[in-house]
Protein backbone atom coordinates (compact mmCIF):
# COMPACT_ATOMS: atom_id res chain seq x y z
CA UNK A 1 0.00 0.00 0.00
CA UNK A 2 2.89 2.48 1.08
CA UNK A 3 4.37 1.91 -2.64
CA UNK A 4 0.84 3.25 -4.06
CA UNK A 5 0.55 6.28 -2.26
CA UNK A 6 2.92 8.72 -5.03
CA UNK A 7 0.43 7.35 -7.67
CA UNK A 8 -3.00 7.66 -5.89
CA UNK A 9 -1.72 11.58 -5.74
CA UNK A 10 -1.49 11.67 -9.46
CA UNK A 11 -4.35 9.97 -10.48
CA UNK A 12 -6.45 12.28 -8.01
CA UNK A 13 -9.72 12.50 -9.85
CA UNK A 14 -12.31 15.81 -9.40
CA UNK A 15 -15.46 13.68 -10.74
CA UNK A 16 -18.38 13.01 -8.92
CA UNK A 17 -21.24 11.26 -11.39
CA UNK A 18 -23.63 10.75 -8.44
CA UNK A 19 -24.28 14.18 -7.93
CA UNK A 20 -24.23 15.32 -11.83
CA UNK A 21 -26.82 13.38 -12.59
CA UNK A 22 -28.91 14.40 -10.35
CA UNK A 23 -28.06 17.64 -10.22
CA UNK A 24 -29.65 17.55 -13.44
CA UNK A 25 -32.34 15.77 -13.50
CA UNK A 26 -33.87 17.11 -10.26
CA UNK A 27 -34.15 20.97 -11.31
CA UNK A 28 -36.10 19.74 -14.26
CA UNK A 29 -38.70 17.64 -12.43
CA UNK A 30 -38.93 20.14 -9.52
CA UNK A 31 -39.62 22.72 -12.30
CA UNK A 32 -42.07 20.32 -14.32
CA UNK A 33 -43.66 20.81 -10.87
CA UNK A 34 -43.81 24.36 -10.59
CA UNK A 35 -45.07 24.88 -14.28
CA UNK A 36 -48.11 22.24 -13.59
CA UNK A 37 -49.61 24.64 -11.45
CA UNK A 38 -48.66 27.76 -13.77
CA UNK A 39 -50.13 26.14 -16.72
CA UNK A 40 -53.60 25.10 -15.02
CA UNK A 41 -54.14 28.78 -13.90
CA UNK A 42 -53.06 30.06 -17.46
CA UNK A 43 -55.86 27.19 -18.83
CA UNK A 44 -58.28 28.38 -16.08
CA UNK A 45 -58.00 31.97 -16.98
CA UNK A 46 -57.91 31.32 -20.16
CA UNK A 47 -61.40 29.20 -20.57
CA UNK A 48 -62.59 32.11 -17.77
CA UNK A 49 -62.03 34.72 -20.31
CA UNK A 50 -63.11 33.34 -23.42
CA UNK A 51 -66.14 31.80 -22.20
CA UNK A 52 -66.76 35.02 -20.42
CA UNK A 53 -66.56 37.16 -23.67
CA UNK A 54 -68.60 34.87 -26.28
CA UNK A 55 -71.37 35.58 -23.03
CA UNK A 56 -71.12 39.08 -23.98
CA UNK A 57 -71.79 38.96 -27.56
CA UNK A 58 -75.35 38.02 -26.52
CA UNK A 59 -75.51 39.54 -23.69
CA UNK A 60 -75.04 42.96 -22.96
CA UNK A 61 -72.45 44.17 -20.46
CA UNK A 62 -74.39 46.89 -18.23
CA UNK A 63 -77.66 44.75 -18.51
CA UNK A 64 -75.11 42.15 -16.69
CA UNK A 65 -73.84 44.35 -14.25
CA UNK A 66 -76.57 46.93 -13.41
CA UNK A 67 -80.08 44.59 -13.57
CA UNK A 68 -81.42 43.79 -10.84
CA UNK A 69 -82.97 40.81 -12.15
CA UNK A 70 -81.31 37.21 -12.42
CA UNK A 71 -83.11 34.22 -13.89
CA UNK A 72 -81.42 32.98 -17.24
CA UNK A 73 -82.97 30.01 -17.02
CA UNK A 74 -87.02 30.52 -16.53
CA UNK A 75 -88.91 32.94 -19.45
CA UNK A 76 -88.54 35.91 -19.32
CA UNK A 77 -84.48 35.38 -19.36
CA UNK A 78 -83.02 38.32 -17.62
CA UNK A 79 -79.34 38.53 -17.08
CA UNK A 80 -79.02 41.28 -13.42
CA UNK A 81 -76.40 39.57 -11.70
CA UNK A 82 -77.08 42.04 -8.76
CA UNK A 83 -79.13 39.56 -6.85
CA UNK A 84 -76.55 37.50 -6.60
CA UNK A 85 -73.66 39.66 -5.61
CA UNK A 86 -76.51 41.17 -3.39
CA UNK A 87 -76.89 37.92 -1.84
CA UNK A 88 -73.40 36.67 -1.89
CA UNK A 89 -72.26 40.09 0.18
CA UNK A 90 -74.91 39.67 2.62
CA UNK A 91 -73.78 36.00 3.25
CA UNK A 92 -70.13 37.45 3.58
CA UNK A 93 -71.06 40.61 5.70
CA UNK A 94 -73.01 38.12 8.52
CA UNK A 95 -69.85 35.65 8.24
CA UNK A 96 -67.31 38.59 8.66
CA UNK A 97 -69.39 39.84 11.57
CA UNK A 98 -69.09 36.81 13.15
CA UNK A 99 -65.30 35.75 12.24
CA UNK A 100 -63.24 38.86 12.61
CA UNK A 101 -64.52 39.69 16.19
CA UNK A 102 -64.75 36.51 17.29
CA UNK A 103 -61.21 35.38 15.42
CA UNK A 104 -59.51 38.47 16.67
CA UNK A 105 -60.92 38.09 20.55
CA UNK A 106 -59.88 34.52 20.67
CA UNK A 107 -56.50 35.33 19.03
CA UNK A 108 -56.05 38.02 21.49
CA UNK A 109 -56.73 35.61 24.32
CA UNK A 110 -54.42 32.66 23.12
CA UNK A 111 -51.22 34.98 22.44
CA UNK A 112 -51.93 37.39 25.61
CA UNK A 113 -53.80 35.71 28.11
CA UNK A 114 -53.76 31.75 27.56
CA UNK A 115 -50.94 29.39 29.73
CA UNK A 116 -49.07 27.76 27.27
CA UNK A 117 -51.20 24.59 28.79
CA UNK A 118 -54.49 26.00 27.32
CA UNK A 119 -52.74 27.31 24.01
CA UNK A 120 -51.36 24.01 22.97
CA UNK A 121 -55.13 22.11 23.70
CA UNK A 122 -56.74 25.22 22.22
CA UNK A 123 -54.69 25.68 19.53
CA UNK A 124 -55.30 22.00 17.65
CA UNK A 125 -59.19 21.94 18.28
CA UNK A 126 -59.52 24.99 16.49
CA UNK A 127 -57.52 23.88 13.42
CA UNK A 128 -59.95 20.97 13.74
CA UNK A 129 -62.62 22.82 13.13
CA UNK A 130 -60.83 24.44 9.84
CA UNK A 131 -60.85 20.55 8.53
CA UNK A 132 -64.27 19.71 8.78
CA UNK A 133 -65.80 19.23 5.44
CA UNK A 134 -68.19 22.34 4.43
CA UNK A 135 -70.66 19.74 3.47
CA UNK A 136 -71.38 19.25 7.38
CA UNK A 137 -71.11 22.91 7.75
CA UNK A 138 -73.96 23.30 5.41
CA UNK A 139 -76.14 20.53 7.54
CA UNK A 140 -75.25 21.73 10.64
CA UNK A 141 -76.57 25.36 9.00
CA UNK A 142 -79.81 23.40 7.65
CA UNK A 143 -80.48 21.44 10.51
CA UNK A 144 -79.50 22.84 13.79
CA UNK A 145 -78.68 26.30 13.13
CA UNK A 146 -81.79 27.10 11.16
CA UNK A 147 -84.61 26.05 13.82
CA UNK A 148 -82.86 28.25 16.30
CA UNK A 149 -83.46 31.08 14.16
CA UNK A 150 -86.78 29.72 13.90
CA UNK A 151 -87.44 29.00 17.73
CA UNK A 152 -86.45 33.40 17.67
CA UNK A 153 -88.15 34.50 14.38
CA UNK A 154 -90.59 31.90 13.75
CA UNK A 155 -91.39 33.43 9.90
CA UNK A 156 -88.04 32.34 8.92
CA UNK A 157 -88.20 30.20 5.87
CA UNK A 158 -86.27 26.85 5.47
CA UNK A 159 -83.49 28.39 3.24
CA UNK A 160 -82.20 32.36 4.65
CA UNK A 161 -79.15 34.08 4.12
CA UNK A 162 -78.37 34.52 7.73
CA UNK A 163 -78.52 30.96 8.88
CA UNK A 164 -75.80 30.27 6.25
CA UNK A 165 -73.74 33.63 7.12
CA UNK A 166 -73.55 32.71 10.75
CA UNK A 167 -72.23 28.88 9.69
CA UNK A 168 -69.69 30.24 7.00
CA UNK A 169 -68.76 32.51 10.15
CA UNK A 170 -67.92 30.13 12.15
CA UNK A 171 -66.22 28.15 9.52
CA UNK A 172 -63.54 31.10 8.99
CA UNK A 173 -62.52 31.75 12.44
CA UNK A 174 -60.34 29.57 12.78
CA UNK A 175 -58.69 31.17 9.61
CA UNK A 176 -59.22 34.70 11.48
CA UNK A 177 -57.55 33.50 14.91
CA UNK A 178 -54.91 31.21 13.40
CA UNK A 179 -53.32 34.02 11.20
CA UNK A 180 -54.15 36.92 13.94
CA UNK A 181 -52.43 35.08 16.56
CA UNK A 182 -49.01 34.53 14.36
CA UNK A 183 -49.20 37.75 13.47
CA UNK A 184 -49.34 38.65 17.45
CA UNK A 185 -46.76 35.81 18.60
CA UNK A 186 -44.53 37.39 15.82
CA UNK A 187 -44.85 40.90 17.84
CA UNK A 188 -41.11 40.67 20.12
CA UNK A 189 -41.49 40.38 24.05
CA UNK A 190 -39.18 43.17 24.57
CA UNK A 191 -42.64 45.18 23.52
CA UNK A 192 -44.54 43.70 26.07
CA UNK A 193 -42.09 44.57 28.29
CA UNK A 194 -41.66 48.14 27.71
CA UNK A 195 -45.16 48.64 28.04
CA UNK A 196 -45.14 46.45 31.25
CA UNK A 197 -42.44 48.56 32.70
CA UNK A 198 -45.12 51.90 32.26
CA UNK A 199 -47.51 50.55 34.15
CA UNK A 200 -49.46 48.94 31.21
CA UNK A 201 -52.22 46.39 31.82
CA UNK A 202 -52.38 43.09 30.37
CA UNK A 203 -55.85 44.57 28.10
CA UNK A 204 -53.78 47.56 27.55
CA UNK A 205 -50.70 46.06 26.27
CA UNK A 206 -52.62 44.10 24.01
CA UNK A 207 -55.01 46.51 22.87
CA UNK A 208 -52.64 48.96 22.45
CA UNK A 209 -49.00 47.21 21.55
CA UNK A 210 -49.94 43.87 19.98
CA UNK A 211 -52.78 44.64 18.38
CA UNK A 212 -51.32 48.06 16.03
CA UNK A 213 -47.61 46.45 15.81
CA UNK A 214 -49.42 43.23 14.58
CA UNK A 215 -52.14 45.07 12.55
CA UNK A 216 -51.01 44.45 9.14
CA UNK A 217 -51.25 40.37 9.55
CA UNK A 218 -54.38 41.19 11.87
CA UNK A 219 -55.76 42.87 8.38
CA UNK A 220 -54.71 40.50 6.25
CA UNK A 221 -56.22 37.85 7.72
CA UNK A 222 -59.88 39.45 7.84
CA UNK A 223 -59.22 40.29 3.87
CA UNK A 224 -58.08 36.50 3.57
CA UNK A 225 -61.25 35.26 5.42
CA UNK A 226 -63.57 37.58 3.24
CA UNK A 227 -62.73 36.24 0.20
CA UNK A 228 -63.02 32.92 1.53
CA UNK A 229 -66.83 33.50 2.70
CA UNK A 230 -67.16 35.32 -0.38
CA UNK A 231 -66.20 31.75 -2.24
CA UNK A 232 -67.77 29.40 -0.18
CA UNK A 233 -70.09 27.14 -2.21
CA UNK A 234 -71.55 24.37 -0.40
CA UNK A 235 -72.84 25.91 2.97
CA UNK A 236 -74.72 28.55 0.55
CA UNK A 237 -75.90 25.68 -2.00
CA UNK A 238 -77.46 23.59 1.19
CA UNK A 239 -78.68 26.27 3.81
CA UNK A 240 -79.18 29.68 1.76
CA UNK A 241 -81.87 28.47 -0.68
CA UNK A 242 -82.26 29.29 -4.95
CA UNK A 243 -83.97 32.06 -4.70
CA UNK A 244 -82.04 34.92 -6.90
CA UNK A 245 -83.39 38.41 -4.93
CA UNK A 246 -82.11 41.44 -3.91
CA UNK A 247 -83.42 42.42 -0.46
CA UNK A 248 -81.52 43.33 2.78
CA UNK A 249 -83.63 40.51 5.07
CA UNK A 250 -81.40 37.70 6.06
CA UNK A 251 -84.09 35.69 6.87
CA UNK A 252 -85.17 35.61 3.00
CA UNK A 253 -83.72 32.51 0.94
CA UNK A 254 -81.45 34.42 -1.50
CA UNK A 255 -79.03 32.90 -4.01
CA UNK A 256 -75.02 33.51 -3.90
CA UNK A 257 -72.93 33.54 -7.13
CA UNK A 258 -70.84 30.38 -5.90
CA UNK A 259 -75.11 28.31 -5.23
CA UNK A 260 -76.27 29.55 -9.06
CA UNK A 261 -73.16 28.18 -10.22
CA UNK A 262 -73.72 25.09 -8.62
CA UNK A 263 -77.14 24.95 -9.78
CA UNK A 264 -76.51 24.64 -13.27
CA UNK A 265 -73.50 22.46 -13.72
CA UNK A 266 -75.53 19.87 -11.61
CA UNK A 267 -78.17 20.40 -14.41
CA UNK A 268 -78.69 19.41 -17.75
CA UNK A 269 -77.80 22.82 -19.23
CA UNK A 270 -76.37 22.13 -23.01
CA UNK A 271 -72.74 22.86 -23.48
CA UNK A 272 -72.37 26.63 -25.49
CA UNK A 273 -75.71 27.66 -24.58
CA UNK A 274 -76.55 30.88 -23.02
CA UNK A 275 -77.25 29.41 -20.05
CA UNK A 276 -74.09 27.55 -19.96
CA UNK A 277 -72.31 30.73 -20.66
CA UNK A 278 -73.68 32.62 -17.65
CA UNK A 279 -71.30 30.34 -15.10
CA UNK A 280 -68.50 31.75 -17.09
CA UNK A 281 -69.65 35.52 -16.50
CA UNK A 282 -70.70 34.70 -12.68
CA UNK A 283 -67.52 32.55 -12.71
CA UNK A 284 -65.51 35.66 -13.86
CA UNK A 285 -67.35 38.10 -11.63
CA UNK A 286 -66.31 36.30 -8.58
CA UNK A 287 -62.78 36.04 -9.76
CA UNK A 288 -62.40 39.35 -10.63
CA UNK A 289 -63.95 40.54 -7.20
CA UNK A 290 -60.95 38.21 -5.25
CA UNK A 291 -58.42 39.34 -7.18
CA UNK A 292 -59.07 42.52 -6.01
CA UNK A 293 -59.37 41.86 -2.82
CA UNK A 294 -56.09 39.90 -2.49
CA UNK A 295 -54.66 43.11 -4.12
CA UNK A 296 -56.15 45.07 -1.51
CA UNK A 297 -55.08 42.70 0.94
CA UNK A 298 -51.46 43.45 -0.19
CA UNK A 299 -51.66 47.02 -0.28
CA UNK A 300 -53.61 47.39 3.29
CA UNK A 301 -50.54 45.15 4.48
CA UNK A 302 -47.73 47.37 3.20
CA UNK A 303 -49.84 50.78 4.26
CA UNK A 304 -50.22 49.60 7.81
CA UNK A 305 -46.82 47.58 8.18
CA UNK A 306 -45.38 48.88 11.98
CA UNK A 307 -41.64 47.56 11.61
CA UNK A 308 -39.99 46.55 14.97
CA UNK B 1 -20.77 52.71 54.48
CA UNK B 2 -20.44 56.00 55.25
CA UNK B 3 -21.96 57.66 51.69
CA UNK B 4 -24.94 54.86 52.20
CA UNK B 5 -25.86 55.69 55.72
CA UNK B 6 -25.41 59.33 54.83
CA UNK B 7 -28.25 59.26 52.34
CA UNK B 8 -32.13 58.57 52.98
CA UNK B 9 -32.67 54.71 52.69
CA UNK B 10 -35.59 54.64 49.79
CA UNK B 11 -35.46 50.44 49.30
CA UNK B 12 -35.13 47.98 51.80
CA UNK B 13 -34.94 44.26 51.28
CA UNK B 14 -34.93 42.72 54.16
CA UNK B 15 -34.19 38.17 53.65
CA UNK B 16 -34.93 38.26 50.49
CA UNK B 17 -35.34 34.86 49.03
CA UNK B 18 -36.11 33.74 45.30
CA UNK B 19 -37.22 31.07 43.25
CA UNK B 20 -38.21 30.13 39.68
CA UNK B 21 -40.04 26.92 40.43
CA UNK B 22 -37.13 25.03 42.43
CA UNK B 23 -34.06 27.01 41.35
CA UNK B 24 -33.27 29.36 44.03
CA UNK B 25 -31.90 32.52 42.61
CA UNK B 26 -31.75 34.57 45.24
CA UNK B 27 -30.62 33.77 48.85
CA UNK B 28 -31.22 35.88 52.04
CA UNK B 29 -30.82 39.20 50.14
CA UNK B 30 -30.77 42.13 52.51
CA UNK B 31 -29.72 45.88 52.03
CA UNK B 32 -31.15 49.40 51.72
CA UNK B 33 -30.49 51.67 48.71
CA UNK B 34 -30.16 54.97 49.32
CA UNK B 35 -32.60 57.59 47.82
CA UNK B 36 -31.03 60.14 44.55
CA UNK B 37 -27.66 58.15 44.50
CA UNK B 38 -27.05 55.69 41.56
CA UNK B 39 -26.79 51.86 42.82
CA UNK B 40 -25.02 49.81 40.80
CA UNK B 41 -25.33 45.19 40.90
CA UNK B 42 -22.35 43.95 39.66
CA UNK B 43 -20.97 40.24 39.47
CA UNK B 44 -21.19 37.37 36.60
CA UNK B 45 -23.71 35.57 34.27
CA UNK B 46 -26.13 34.31 36.71
CA UNK B 47 -25.29 35.64 40.22
CA UNK B 48 -28.75 37.35 40.22
CA UNK B 49 -28.78 40.91 39.97
CA UNK B 50 -31.01 41.35 37.04
CA UNK B 51 -33.01 39.38 39.04
CA UNK B 52 -33.11 41.47 42.32
CA UNK B 53 -33.40 44.57 39.57
CA UNK B 54 -36.62 43.04 38.17
CA UNK B 55 -38.11 42.37 41.82
CA UNK B 56 -38.29 46.03 42.39
CA UNK B 57 -40.65 46.61 39.81
CA UNK B 58 -42.59 43.16 39.99
CA UNK B 59 -41.46 42.20 36.49
CA UNK B 60 -40.61 38.53 38.15
CA UNK B 61 -44.17 38.44 38.27
CA UNK B 62 -45.10 37.49 34.82
CA UNK B 63 -42.62 34.20 34.99
CA UNK B 64 -44.37 31.47 35.78
CA UNK B 65 -43.17 29.79 38.59
CA UNK B 66 -41.19 32.86 40.35
CA UNK B 67 -42.21 32.20 44.45
CA UNK B 68 -40.90 34.93 46.97
CA UNK B 69 -40.40 35.21 50.29
CA UNK B 70 -39.12 37.82 52.74
CA UNK B 71 -39.63 41.87 52.42
CA UNK B 72 -39.17 44.31 49.75
CA UNK B 73 -40.33 48.06 51.09
CA UNK B 74 -40.01 51.19 48.64
CA UNK B 75 -40.68 53.87 50.88
CA UNK B 76 -42.17 51.87 54.27
CA UNK B 77 -44.44 50.27 51.41
CA UNK B 78 -44.05 46.35 51.18
CA UNK B 79 -44.50 46.37 47.31
CA UNK B 80 -45.08 42.46 47.59
CA UNK B 81 -48.29 43.22 49.92
CA UNK B 82 -51.85 42.87 48.65
CA UNK B 83 -53.02 46.02 48.93
CA UNK B 84 -49.76 47.29 46.23
CA UNK B 85 -51.26 47.83 42.81
CA UNK B 86 -48.65 46.39 40.28
CA UNK B 87 -49.50 48.89 37.74
CA UNK B 88 -48.76 52.19 39.84
CA UNK B 89 -45.89 50.30 41.22
CA UNK B 90 -44.28 50.26 38.03
CA UNK B 91 -45.47 53.72 37.03
CA UNK B 92 -43.21 54.57 40.33
CA UNK B 93 -40.44 52.12 39.20
CA UNK B 94 -39.77 52.73 35.60
CA UNK B 95 -37.05 50.54 33.40
CA UNK B 96 -34.54 50.29 30.86
CA UNK B 97 -34.13 46.90 29.39
CA UNK B 98 -30.59 45.70 27.71
CA UNK B 99 -31.85 46.05 24.60
CA UNK B 100 -32.95 49.62 23.18
CA UNK B 101 -37.08 48.37 22.84
CA UNK B 102 -38.74 51.50 21.14
CA UNK B 103 -42.19 50.98 20.50
CA UNK B 104 -42.76 50.82 16.33
CA UNK B 105 -44.48 54.23 16.47
CA UNK B 106 -43.62 57.97 16.56
CA UNK B 107 -40.63 59.49 18.45
CA UNK B 108 -43.64 61.60 19.87
CA UNK B 109 -45.93 58.62 20.27
CA UNK B 110 -43.74 56.64 21.87
CA UNK B 111 -42.62 58.90 24.64
CA UNK B 112 -46.70 59.80 24.96
CA UNK B 113 -47.41 56.31 25.37
CA UNK B 114 -47.11 56.09 29.07
CA UNK B 115 -48.65 59.35 30.05
CA UNK B 116 -51.52 58.65 27.63
CA UNK B 117 -51.79 55.18 29.61
CA UNK B 118 -52.16 57.07 32.98
CA UNK B 119 -54.97 59.20 31.85
CA UNK B 120 -53.28 62.26 30.40
CA UNK B 121 -55.11 63.23 27.43
CA UNK B 122 -54.54 67.25 26.79
CA UNK B 123 -52.51 67.73 23.49
CA UNK B 124 -50.83 70.77 25.05
CA UNK B 125 -49.91 69.00 28.36
CA UNK B 126 -48.79 66.18 26.50
CA UNK B 127 -46.64 68.22 24.23
CA UNK B 128 -45.01 69.72 27.76
CA UNK B 129 -44.06 66.29 28.63
CA UNK B 130 -42.65 65.04 25.15
CA UNK B 131 -40.22 67.72 25.15
CA UNK B 132 -39.50 67.33 29.24
CA UNK B 133 -38.41 64.23 29.08
CA UNK B 134 -36.81 64.52 25.69
CA UNK B 135 -34.83 67.26 27.46
CA UNK B 136 -33.79 65.39 30.82
CA UNK B 137 -32.92 62.81 28.67
CA UNK B 138 -30.55 65.40 26.34
CA UNK B 139 -31.95 63.74 23.31
CA UNK B 140 -34.20 66.72 22.70
CA UNK B 141 -32.23 68.66 20.32
CA UNK B 142 -31.08 66.46 17.73
CA UNK B 143 -35.11 64.89 17.27
CA UNK B 144 -37.16 68.05 18.42
CA UNK B 145 -37.77 68.56 14.51
CA UNK B 146 -38.54 65.26 13.77
CA UNK B 147 -40.85 64.00 16.17
CA UNK B 148 -43.30 62.35 13.63
CA UNK B 149 -40.72 60.27 12.57
CA UNK B 150 -40.64 56.49 13.35
CA UNK B 151 -38.47 55.86 16.38
CA UNK B 152 -36.41 53.37 13.80
CA UNK B 153 -35.12 55.95 12.16
CA UNK B 154 -32.80 57.02 15.45
CA UNK B 155 -29.76 55.12 15.76
CA UNK B 156 -28.91 52.52 18.61
CA UNK B 157 -27.75 54.83 21.31
CA UNK B 158 -30.63 57.31 20.60
CA UNK B 159 -33.25 54.30 21.32
CA UNK B 160 -31.52 54.01 24.08
CA UNK B 161 -31.91 57.63 25.03
CA UNK B 162 -35.56 57.62 23.96
CA UNK B 163 -36.87 54.59 26.18
CA UNK B 164 -34.74 56.17 28.81
CA UNK B 165 -37.63 59.29 28.44
CA UNK B 166 -40.30 57.12 27.81
CA UNK B 167 -39.55 56.40 31.34
CA UNK B 168 -39.38 59.27 32.81
CA UNK B 169 -42.54 61.11 31.25
CA UNK B 170 -44.91 59.11 33.34
CA UNK B 171 -42.89 60.67 36.30
CA UNK B 172 -41.33 57.67 38.35
CA UNK B 173 -39.08 58.35 41.76
CA UNK B 174 -37.27 55.08 41.07
CA UNK B 175 -35.29 54.40 37.44
CA UNK B 176 -34.14 51.03 36.95
CA UNK B 177 -31.39 50.40 33.78
CA UNK B 178 -31.00 46.35 33.14
CA UNK B 179 -27.24 46.98 31.39
CA UNK B 180 -28.80 49.48 29.45
CA UNK B 181 -25.51 50.09 27.38
CA UNK B 182 -24.15 47.03 26.88
CA UNK B 183 -25.82 46.98 23.35
CA UNK B 184 -24.48 50.20 22.68
CA UNK B 185 -21.39 51.31 21.07
CA UNK B 186 -18.49 53.26 23.69
CA UNK B 187 -19.46 56.74 22.36
CA UNK B 188 -23.14 56.04 23.36
CA UNK B 189 -22.39 54.23 26.32
CA UNK B 190 -20.34 57.59 27.70
CA UNK B 191 -23.49 59.89 26.77
CA UNK B 192 -25.88 57.61 28.84
CA UNK B 193 -23.41 57.62 31.89
CA UNK B 194 -23.54 61.19 31.48
CA UNK B 195 -26.67 61.18 31.53
CA UNK B 196 -26.83 59.19 34.64
CA UNK B 197 -24.94 61.71 36.44
CA UNK B 198 -27.65 63.87 35.53
CA UNK B 199 -30.46 62.35 36.52
CA UNK B 200 -29.07 61.37 39.81
CA UNK B 201 -29.81 64.63 40.92
CA UNK B 202 -33.73 64.18 40.71
CA UNK B 203 -34.06 60.30 40.84
CA UNK B 204 -32.81 57.33 42.56
CA UNK B 205 -31.25 54.87 39.89
CA UNK B 206 -30.22 51.04 40.17
CA UNK B 207 -28.30 50.26 37.44
CA UNK B 208 -26.98 46.50 37.04
CA UNK B 209 -23.76 45.93 34.85
CA UNK B 210 -21.63 43.68 33.57
CA UNK B 211 -18.89 46.42 32.94
CA UNK B 212 -17.07 46.78 36.36
CA UNK B 213 -15.35 49.71 35.14
CA UNK B 214 -18.67 51.70 34.30
CA UNK B 215 -19.77 50.42 38.19
CA UNK B 216 -16.64 52.80 39.31
CA UNK B 217 -17.37 55.62 36.66
CA UNK B 218 -20.78 56.30 37.81
CA UNK B 219 -22.38 54.88 41.02
CA UNK B 220 -22.14 55.85 44.74
CA UNK B 221 -22.69 52.55 45.52
CA UNK B 222 -21.86 49.22 44.88
CA UNK B 223 -23.44 45.71 45.22
CA UNK B 224 -21.41 42.51 44.70
CA UNK B 225 -23.66 39.17 44.27
CA UNK B 226 -22.38 35.91 43.51
CA UNK B 227 -24.38 32.86 43.05
CA UNK B 228 -27.89 34.28 44.61
CA UNK B 229 -25.80 35.93 47.47
CA UNK B 230 -25.19 39.26 48.22
CA UNK B 231 -21.01 38.88 48.91
CA UNK B 232 -20.42 42.95 49.17
CA UNK B 233 -22.64 46.19 49.82
CA UNK B 234 -20.14 49.61 50.27
CA UNK B 235 -20.03 52.49 48.59
CA UNK B 236 -18.45 52.53 44.85
CA UNK B 237 -14.74 53.79 46.28
CA UNK B 238 -14.34 51.39 49.26
CA UNK B 239 -15.37 48.49 47.23
CA UNK B 240 -13.39 49.05 44.68
CA UNK B 241 -10.30 50.15 46.98
CA UNK B 242 -10.51 48.48 49.68
CA UNK B 243 -12.76 45.81 49.58
CA UNK B 244 -13.91 43.57 52.57
CA UNK B 245 -14.22 39.93 51.22
CA UNK B 246 -11.80 38.09 49.49
CA UNK B 247 -14.01 37.22 46.14
CA UNK B 248 -15.15 40.72 45.98
CA UNK B 249 -11.23 41.41 45.79
CA UNK B 250 -11.16 38.25 42.86
CA UNK B 251 -13.85 39.64 40.91
CA UNK B 252 -12.56 43.21 40.56
CA UNK B 253 -9.25 41.89 39.87
CA UNK B 254 -10.34 40.22 36.87
CA UNK B 255 -9.39 36.48 38.92
CA UNK B 256 -12.57 35.14 37.57
CA UNK B 257 -16.22 36.71 36.08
Amino acid sequence: MQGNLPQQETTMSFKNKRAHISDKIVPIVLFMCAALSVLTTIGIVYTLFSETFSFFKTVNISEFLFGTKWSPLIEPKSFGILPLLGGTLMVTVIACLVAIPIGLASAIYLSEYAPTRVRKIVKPVLEVLAGIPTIVYGYFALSFVTPLIKSIFPDVGVFNALSAGLVVGIMIIPMVSSLSEDAMMAVPRSLRHGAYALGATRFEVALKIVVPAAFSGIVSSAVLAFSRAIGETMIVTVAAGATPQLTLNPLESIQTMTAYIVQVSMGDTPHGSIEYGTIFAVGMTLFVITFLLNIVAQWVARRFREEY
Amino acid sequence: MSTATALKTLIDIRDLDLYYGTYHALKKVSMTIPEKAVTAFIGPSGCGKSTLLRTLNRMNDMIIGTRIEGKVEIAGTDIYSNEVDVETLRKKVGMVFQQPNPFPKSIYDNIAYGPRLHGTRSKSQLDEIVEQSLKQAVLWDEVKDYLKRSAFSLSGGQQQRLCIARALAVNPDILLMDEATSALDPISTLKIEELVQELKHRYTIVMVTHNMHQAARVSDQTVFFLNGEVVEFDNTETLFSNPSDKRTEDYITGRFG
